[in-house]
């Protein structure tokens, strides 16, 4: 019933083929379609601006007050792209095969090819536009390895590459609305989805200045609306990341997949107060340099520097010689939590470990450390108040990225037709485990060079009734949206927006985060209709409707993160194995590491709403690998 | 600690600002000034006020979002750090803290804390881009650039368009933001063909918008969160006469 799509035909030649079999517009014609992009981050951006240049009427959405603060532009350490100048020995295949086995073999290999055959088209363009990638003396372009590759093939532009990259989009979309090729809304927040004779045709959004519920109407709709990450309440995502527009096209009939698969980050600077807002990233790239360490003894209490050598536990290092501290995300992020399970964490809640850069300084000198990594732990101190140089940096892992998303075919269309589903925001390339770098190469290959394409083949293949912001269906959305908002100021309970937020967070954190098992995973399940029960019952928000107010903006948020912890539980449960970023505690060797089980979960797991108060139901894809042979991931 | 916060209150656009002041006891040192202002929100929010509404998201120095003045200082009184990764372990017990939002002629407040940079991304629109269509890029190793080039543009391009400079220069220029733009563009050979055009619009929309002119007073790099240069600015008056010159002849 599921049907991805996939062409026929060998994988090299798959997406040049499918390009020959989808339908073209023509040129004249594509100014009679319009195209709603929800979202302006890479994925959105790129996507807008691409369409705008073939000639679409293309109307972009963010509730940034400008395109350039979506969320992309915090990602620091670089992009990948099988360019290999480095002739280090990449290739397209090799990245291919690096991106679905740190996947945990959990994503389409069709997709997962075209991702790394379309990574050398994007450094090519974000060149063009002017992105300032590092060069090497000789004037061309450098690379490095990150997060374990061990080939050299991530471009960065100093520890600010999404911006750059985000910057280069957002220079091609302001070009585009320039020319009034574009209509860019900014300070817009989409509630719903508009749903027509089965085709998606619209969005409802609320303006955050005035307040106003607005309807516009559309040929397709672009949801490019980033991760949900947030569920969790403490991340390293934009606070205002959240899982409305592709929850609520959920509720509308698009299948969700892989809604627990979500990337635990290892390198976070650890929480240190019940006001703490947000969990900053630190790069990756410092595990290149830093060893990573916890005291022997359950509660060592001396500082750092008084802990003898013998007394330390460099514990990746002793698990997983060959990788070291330069082991996958997953594991890293499964092995801090181990240490601090069992009383060796550090820092005041002792949910922490040492990334210690004392040998490196040694080696290299303190310059070159500077050098390599002097705005972050500048970064580092201004926020933790000590010198990394001389105390050890104090990390732990932290949400960072949601591999789940909204199902997608080949053509990244959803199950509703019509509406397509970019970058963080689709399930698509990452499998179970997201490799670093790669999000930032996904998000761009969807928006610049994969949905140009595909969206054209909707059009020619469909035909599309006149119809405008006074639809009936509109109207159905926009009183719905209105009624919601009412209710929610009528309650005047006792409760923030925050708190109920918080206290989802923590249930989500304690049961569906880098350890999961069944009993916790039920007693979440009970736990989440309660709180939400009781948001319905004892929030307040104060301000009025039809005004900037950001405690109804973020109750919205809220609330839909409230029924939408419950399809990431029910996935967490269902899937009785654990692979990359989802470990359940039952499913593991006896040596700690992950057992996965490709005899039954060789699949993507798609949910389907079923109504409030339903289970929603479970499909499945079949993944079927035809070009590698699954191997079990071992890193020892 | 225990602070006293006097903080910019308007209700919209039309209405008329005043300061108000708040008693905010229990800052812990390790909070960031943003996190100090969510405890005063929450706390407001549960007396049946409405909290303080303040721009942010990131949280992380990067998006340029957060746009506060904090006594008197575009960002506050760290050098190189926006107010979102300022913390309050730079502020004592007793403290007076006043707080507003960045103010210019081309930056109407929009509510409490919060105004309108668009005039920002209009100048983008008007040239501050290279004109390539996706796709119609070369192999991206075709054209060297040379290390220190490629460095300085960099530099140029950190700018996260906050609009610290604009809020910190007495005549409200922003000459700053348009300069890293301009001298990221012309510093690469990819920026070359638009070179004159560019610098043109883009300066002819910063005046549209009513921003003022540079006097070198050099404010807007002393509050820069990133630290661009006033350089920049030197080479783009550079650019622009060369661009104006030539357009005459
Ligand atoms: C700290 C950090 C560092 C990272 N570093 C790297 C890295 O080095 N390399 C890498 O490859 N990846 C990295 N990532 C991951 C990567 O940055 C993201 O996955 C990617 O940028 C997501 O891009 P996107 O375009 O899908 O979404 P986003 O950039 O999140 O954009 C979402 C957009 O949608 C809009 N939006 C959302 N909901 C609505 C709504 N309801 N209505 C209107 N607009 C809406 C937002 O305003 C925004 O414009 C990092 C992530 C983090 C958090
Ligand atoms: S909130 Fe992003 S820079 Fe401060």
């Amino acid at each position: 019933m599921l049907d991805a799509k996939i062409p026929s035909g060998p994988i090299q030649d798959k997406w040049d083929k499918h390009r020959f079999e989808l339908k073209l517009v023509n040129a004249a014609n594509k100014r009679k379609y319009k195209v709603l992009v929800v979202g302006t981050g890479l994925a959105g951006a790129s996507a807008a601006a691409s369409l705008a240049e073939l000639g679409y009427v293309v109307e972009a959405f963010t509730y940034n007050d400008s395109p350039r603060r979506a969320h992309s532009i915090s990602a620091q350490g670089g992009i990948n792209a099988a360019k290999n100048y480095t002739n280090d020995g990449d290739s397209i295949w090799r990245l291919f095969y690096d991106t679905l086995k740190g996947g945990d073999f959990r994503a389409r290999e069709a997709n997962v090819y075209r991702l790394a055959q379309l990574s050398n088209n994007i450094i090519d363009q974000c060149v063009a536009q002017g992105v300032p990638f590092a060069r090497e003396y000789g004037g061309l372009l450098a690379n490095r390895s990150f997060g374990g590759a061990q080939v050299s093939r991530t471009f960065y532009a100093r520890g600010q590459t999404g911006q750059q990259l985000l910057l280069g989009a957002y220079s091609a979309l302001s070009r585009a609305v320039g020319k009034k090729q574009v209509k860019m809304h900014t300070r817009k927040e989409m509630l719903d989805l508009v749903v027509i004779d089965g085709k998606a045709r619209g969005i409802v959004t609320r303006d955050l200045v005035s307040g106003k519920i607005e309807s516009h109407w559309g040929d397709a709709v672009i949801l490019a609306t980033g991760g949900y990450g947030n569920i969790f309440f403490l991340s390293t995502n934009a606070l205002a990341c959240n899982v409305t527009s592709i929850y609520r096209a959920y509720k509308k009939g698009a299948y969700f997949a892989n809604p627990c698969f979500t990337q635990i980050h290892p390198t976070c600077i650890p929480v240190s107060g019940d006001h703490q807002s947000k969990l900053t990233l630190m790069s990756e790239s410092l595990r290149n340099d830093g060893r990573i360490w916890v005291p022997k003894n359950k509660g060592d209490k001396r500082p750092p520097n008084e802990i003898p050598e013998e007394e330390r536990d460099y514990y990746l290092e002793r698990k997983y010689p060959s990788y070291g501290n330069l082991s996958p995300r997953d594991i890293s992020s499964r092995s801090a939590k181990e240490v601090c399970d069992d009383g060796r964490g550090v820092s005041s809640t002792g949910y922490g470990v040492y990334l210690d850069f004392e040998d490196a300084i040694k080696r290299l000198g303190q310059k070159e450390i500077e050098a390599r990594y002097g705005n972050l732990f500048e970064m580092y101190e201004r926020i933790i108040g000590e010198d990394p140089y001389t105390t050890p940096m104090m990390i732990y892992p932290a949400s960072h990225y949601t591999m789940g998303g909204l199902w997608v075919d080949y053509n990244l269309m959803s199950t509703i037709p019509g509406l397509h589903v970019l970058g963080e925001a689709n399930f698509s390339d990452h499998g179970a485990n997201r490799l670093g770098a790669s999000a930032l190469m996904q998000g761009l290959a969807d928006g610049y060079f994969v949905i140009p394409y595909t969206i054209g083949d909707y059009f020619a293949r469909n035909s599309f009734d006149k119809i405008d912001e006074e639809h009936e269906e509109f109207k159905k959305v926009e009183k719905a949206e209105t009624e919601k908002i009412n209710k929610m100021l009528s309650i005047k309970g006792k409760k923030t927006p925050t708190e109920f937020h918080r206290e989802l967070g923590k249930v989500m954190w304690e049961n569906c985060g880098m350890g999961r098992n069944e009993s916790g995973l039920k007693k979440a399940l009970e736990l989440v209709p309660q709180i939400r029960e009781e948001f319905w019952q004892n929030l307040t928000i104060t301000g009025e409707a039809d005004d900037l107010n950001i405690v109804l903006e973020k109750a919205l948020r809220v609330a839909d993160f409230l029924e939408f912890a419950e399809i990431m539980l029910w996935d967490a449960l269902e899937r009785k194995e654990s692979c990359g970023g989802h470990f359940r505690e039952e499913y593991q060797y006896p040596d700690g590491e992950a057992k996965r089980d490709d005899e039954n979960f060789a699949h993507v797991a798609v949910w389907e709403y079923t109504g409030q108060e339903n289970k929603p139901k479970r499909h499945i894809e079949s993944l079927v690998f035809e070009n590698v042979e699954l191997a079990v991931r071992s890193y020892k | 600690m225990k602070l006293t916060l006097y903080i910019w209150r308007q209700k919209n656009a039309k209405s008329k600002g005043f300061m108000e002041k708040h008693q905010l006891d229990g800052v812990s040192e390790d909070m960031s000034f943003l996190e100090m202002l969510d405890v005063l929100n929450e706390q407001l929010i549960h007396e049946g006020k409405e909290p303080v509404a303040f721009d942010h998201d990131c949280r992380e120095g990067i998006c340029g979002t957060c746009s506060l003045t904090i006594n008197g200082t575009p960002h506050g009184p760290e050098a190189a750090t926006t107010c979102c990764q300022l913390h309050m372990r730079k502020f004592k017990d007793g403290d007076s803290i006043y707080i507003e939002p960045f103010r210019a002629k081309a930056f109407p407040v929009i509510k409490d804390l919060i105004s309108d940079r668009s005039a920002l991304d209009r100048i983008i629109q008007a040239g501050g881009f290279i004109s390539v269509n996706t796709n119609q890029a070369q192999d991206a190793n075709a054209l060297p650039v040379s290390k220190e080039k490629a460095d300085l543009a960099m530099d140029a391009a950190a700018c996260i368009g906050c609009g610290a400079c604009i809020a910190a220069c007495p005549n409200a220029s922003s000459m700053l933001f348009v300069a890293a733009k301009v001298s990221q563009f012309a510093l690469l050979p990819q920026g070359q063909p638009e070179r004159k055009r560019r610098v043109l619009s883009m300066v002819e929309q910063m005046h549209q918008e009513g921003f003022g002119a540079c006097t070198n007073i050099y404010e807007c790099e002393a509050v820069c969160p990133k630290q661009v240069s006033v350089r920049f600015i030197a080479q783009m008056n550079r650019e622009y006469m060369g661009a104006y010159m030539k357009n005459e002849e």
